[in-house]
């Protein structure tokens, strides 16, 4: 061909367009801003309306892009989302989640006081994990991520286990091999945390499948936060949900920041998480995360829904991370000082005492009493934790249960390096370097 | 042949025996599932599974969405309620996007949780070349799996020691990579590609019981005695070093190893310490490939009884080429080349 006839789009893109620009996410507020939410848009509660549990998710679209919720700012439960939960379950709501912020104090102070290597907390997250694992079955399978301690405590498991897996000590029956708060608790109906993120997802897409095709009537959990919602494990998940309409309740925690990367950089500068499900042509609500009973009430439709056989719901808590990352980050250091305090879906806490409050259920003099119970509960549990050790001061477990679990039985070549490890113990400590 | 027959036999190709392992294990274990891409109705694009899911049905044979990090992940969680998932991966080449979920998950499961819970899965998968499958259908991956702590590693030579090796991986309750060499799924290969493929109908290890038997993980067979020196191989090379050993008349003892993880290494010790000289083959890549682990075993082990150094055959450390595939494969000349120095030293 002679070369007579270059693309004439090409003469048009060079001299007519301006050029390409790439665009690099940016929160609006960074150390030394005054945060203002003020045009973060709160619906009214009445704005969500409450389909069928059997609602075809292509008919309830609107609710992946509005905000379910119960609790007004008045402290009155309203809307057609309203739990109605008796008084004495909204007590025991609030006793868990308090339960779990003391908790999440002292782990952190014993954090700085040099007694393990690592702690995460869940402030004004609470809500997410407490009412989540009440709206299910204590059968229901949960499949956490790293910030759901109080799934545990809701499910009453033991805080002297909690701590002695922080501690990585004599008690820890994890044997000191995973890092603080990476439990694992089956009895409690609660998966090992990987620390890998997002991993958990596809795994409680099989752990639904299995319990349906054994004709159970258990449903599956799993949770992560909108930072993971962008690793690949996250739509697999989505997918295989999908396609074998698996009885299982995705929740993303928006907690608006991963580490020191705002949602942003997981795509909610677009559109929300709970968008997610449209495509995929599941159930997404998007809920208040501050607002417990809006948690219990999503929670309990999308149960409802799955042990149903109308498949699956994801779930986006809008909410707010009031801490750090975990005790290995500054937050001061990336982010506006006083974000948590602006944040305009206030704290779950002060909103569940609120509505109690308001409706004559609880008064000032029982939540300090409460309050001074639950930390004398932490206080004095963490004295019998610490009896069985601290991270680093000698009481771990035997050494040689470093080989252990690496497989059913112990291979030829794991035998030969424990002895060596043992070996190796003895040259640094003597002959009778073996506690009885 | 290893084992006795304790049921009928059937002359099966190793498709067929593969096949034959999980209809047993289906019937005996109703928690067993299979799952994977066109492993339903289809069968497998190998044929691997077909007939499976007409006859167990639907629940326990199914076809998976194209994504390993899924069929993986998802295997896991059934493990985790307590099913028996035997997902197979169509080509090991499309294992990587998976790779997570087994080296992460599916290996430290029992290690993490002390037990509380573990990965009872069995992961199947078609390698290696010789079929004209191009860099993404050709892969040796054995390497990459037993780097993973938590993971064993099976590769079976023939129909008899796959449908005993596969049974015994999915009774085992730790994750298996059951690495299918497809190069052999319907006859022994004598790496010379121009003559005509022999069936597996011609060869003892054709005769399959057709009912449950075992073949334990982590020991070795030897196929062949010999003084001359000890071969280490798998899969589709045990043949291969076979032919090349009969036609140049060489006294080789030759060990089918069959579980790379756990290893036999006792078997691999009496033989070398006979013999005085080792030759392992491979198809996979050189360069920290599954040789270089068995070479410093050896040494480590044999030192002073070996008169010759230890000798790699190996595929090149190039992806696997598809108009050159010859003349990437180990084939015969390589071989005979191998054999001949370390016999001379």
């Amino acid at each position: 061909m002679p070369e007579t006839d270059p693309k004439p789009d090409m003469g048009r893109a060079a001299s007519n367009l301006p050029p390409l620009s790439l665009h690099i996410p940016e929160p609006r507020y960074r150390p030394g801003d005054t945060p203002d939410f003020g045009d973060v848009e709160i619906p009214a509660v009445e704005a969500a309306r409450r389909p069928s549990e059997a609602a075809r998710p292509d008919a309830m679209r609107e609710l992946s892009y509005g905000l379910v919720r119960v609790l007004d700012f008045d402290g009155q439960a309203k809307g057609s989302w309203d739990p109605k939960l008796i008084p004495e379950r909204l007590r025991v709501m609030l006793r868990y989640m308090m339960l779990v912020r003391a908790f999440d104090d002292r782990m952190f102070r014993a954090q700085r006081q040099g007694k393990t290597s690592f702690y995460m907390k869940c402030t004004g997250e609470e809500a997410t994990s407490v009412a989540s694992t009440m709206a299910i079955d204590r059968t229901d399978m949960v499949f956490p991520s790293y910030r759901q301690q109080g799934v545990l405590i809701a499910r009453d498991y033991p805080l002297i286990q909690m701590m002695n897996q922080i501690y990585s000590n004599r008690g820890d029956h994890l044997m000191g091999r995973q890092l603080p708060i990476m439990y694992s608790a089956p009895e409690h109906g609660f998966f090992s945390v990987s620390g890998n993120l997002a991993t958990q997802y596809p795994q409680a897409v099989g752990w639904a499948m299995a319990s349906a095709s054994k004709g159970d009537n258990r449903i599956a959990t799993v949770w992560c936060g909108e930072g993971s919602s962008a690793e690949g494990d996250f739509h697999s998940a989505l997918t295989f949900a999908t396609v074998y309409n698996a009885p299982v309740i995705f929740n993303v925690v928006n907690n608006q920041w991963a580490i020191s990367s705002f949602s942003g950089f997981a795509g909610s500068e677009r559109t929300t998480f709970a968008a997610r499900a449209v495509g995929y042509g599941i159930a997404g609500l998007r809920i208040d995360g501050n607002d417990p009973l809006a948690v219990y009430a999503a929670t309990q439709w999308a149960a409802d829904r799955a042990r149903t056989n109308n498949g699956p719901t994801l779930i986006e808590h809008f909410t707010y991370r009031s801490e750090g990352h975990s005790t290995s980050d500054d937050p001061s250091a990336y982010r506006a000082a006083d974000e948590a305090t602006a944040w305009p879906l206030g704290d779950p806490i002060a909103r569940l005492r609120h509505h109690l409050e308001t409706i004559g259920e609880w008064d000032a003099e029982r939540h300090d009493a409460q309050a001074r119970e639950l930390d004398e509960l932490v206080k004095t549990t963490q004295k019998q934790s610490e009896k069985l050790g601290i991270l680093g001061h000698g009481l771990h477990q035997p050494f040689e249960t470093m080989f252990q679990d690496v497989f059913e039985e112990l291979p030829w070549h794991l035998k030969e390096q424990s002895e060596q490890m043992l070996a190796e113990q003895e040259a640094k400590f003597g002959p009778n370097w073996k506690p009885e | 042949m290893p084992g006795s027959p304790v049921s009928t036999t059937k002359t099966m190709n190793m498709i067929e025996a593969i096949n034959s392992a999980m209809d047993v294990m289906l019937a005996r274990d109703d928690k067993m599932v299979v799952m994977g891409e066109d492993v339903g109705f289809f069968g497998g694009v190998f044929r691997a599974t077909a007939g499976l899911q007409k006859k167990h049905g639907k629940t326990r044979v199914f076809d998976t969405p194209i994504n390993e990090c899924g069929i993986i992940g998802v295997a896991v969680g059934m493990g985790a309620y307590g099913l028996r998932p035997v997902p197979e991966i169509q080509f090991a080449d499309y294992i990587y996007p998976g790779l997570d979920q087994l080296v992460s998950e599916a290996a430290r499961l029992r290690y993490r949780s002390a037990g509380d819970f573990i990965c009872p899965m069995t992961v199947r998968t078609p390698f290696g070349g010789g079929i004209f499958g191009g860099q993404t259908h050709s892969q040796s991956p054995e390497s990459i799996m037993t780097h993973i702590c938590g993971v064993k590693t099976v590769i079976p030579s023939n129909p008899y020691d796959a449908k005993g090796l596969l049974i015994a991986a999915i009774e085992d309750n730790d994750p298996v990579v059951f690495l299918e060499p497809k190069r052999i799924y319907n006859g022994p290969f004598s790496g010379y590609y121009d003559r005509p493929v022999e069936p597996w109908s011609k060869h003892d290890a054709s005769a399959v019981p057709e009912d449950y038997y075992r073949i334990e993980l982590g020991k070795a067979a030897t196929v062949r005695e010999g003084e001359a020196l000890t071969i280490l191989a798998y899969g589709t090379m045990v043949h291969v070093t076979r032919t090349i050993v009969e036609e140049m008349g060489v006294d080789a003892e030759i060990i089918d190893l069959r579980t790379l993880l756990p290893l036999d290494i006792d078997a691999i010790e009496r033989s070398v310490k006979k013999t005085g000289r080792c030759l392992i083959v491979h198809e996979a890549t050189r360069t920290s490939g599954f040789g270089a682990e068995l070479a410093a075993l050896v040494q480590e082990r044999c030192f002073y009884h070996l008169e010759a150094p230890v000798e790699r055959v190996t595929g090149f450390d190039t992806p696997y080429p598809h108009s050159l595939e010859w003349a990437y494969f180990p084939g015969p000349v390589r071989i005979a080349t191998a054999l001949t120095k370390i016999l001379k030293d």
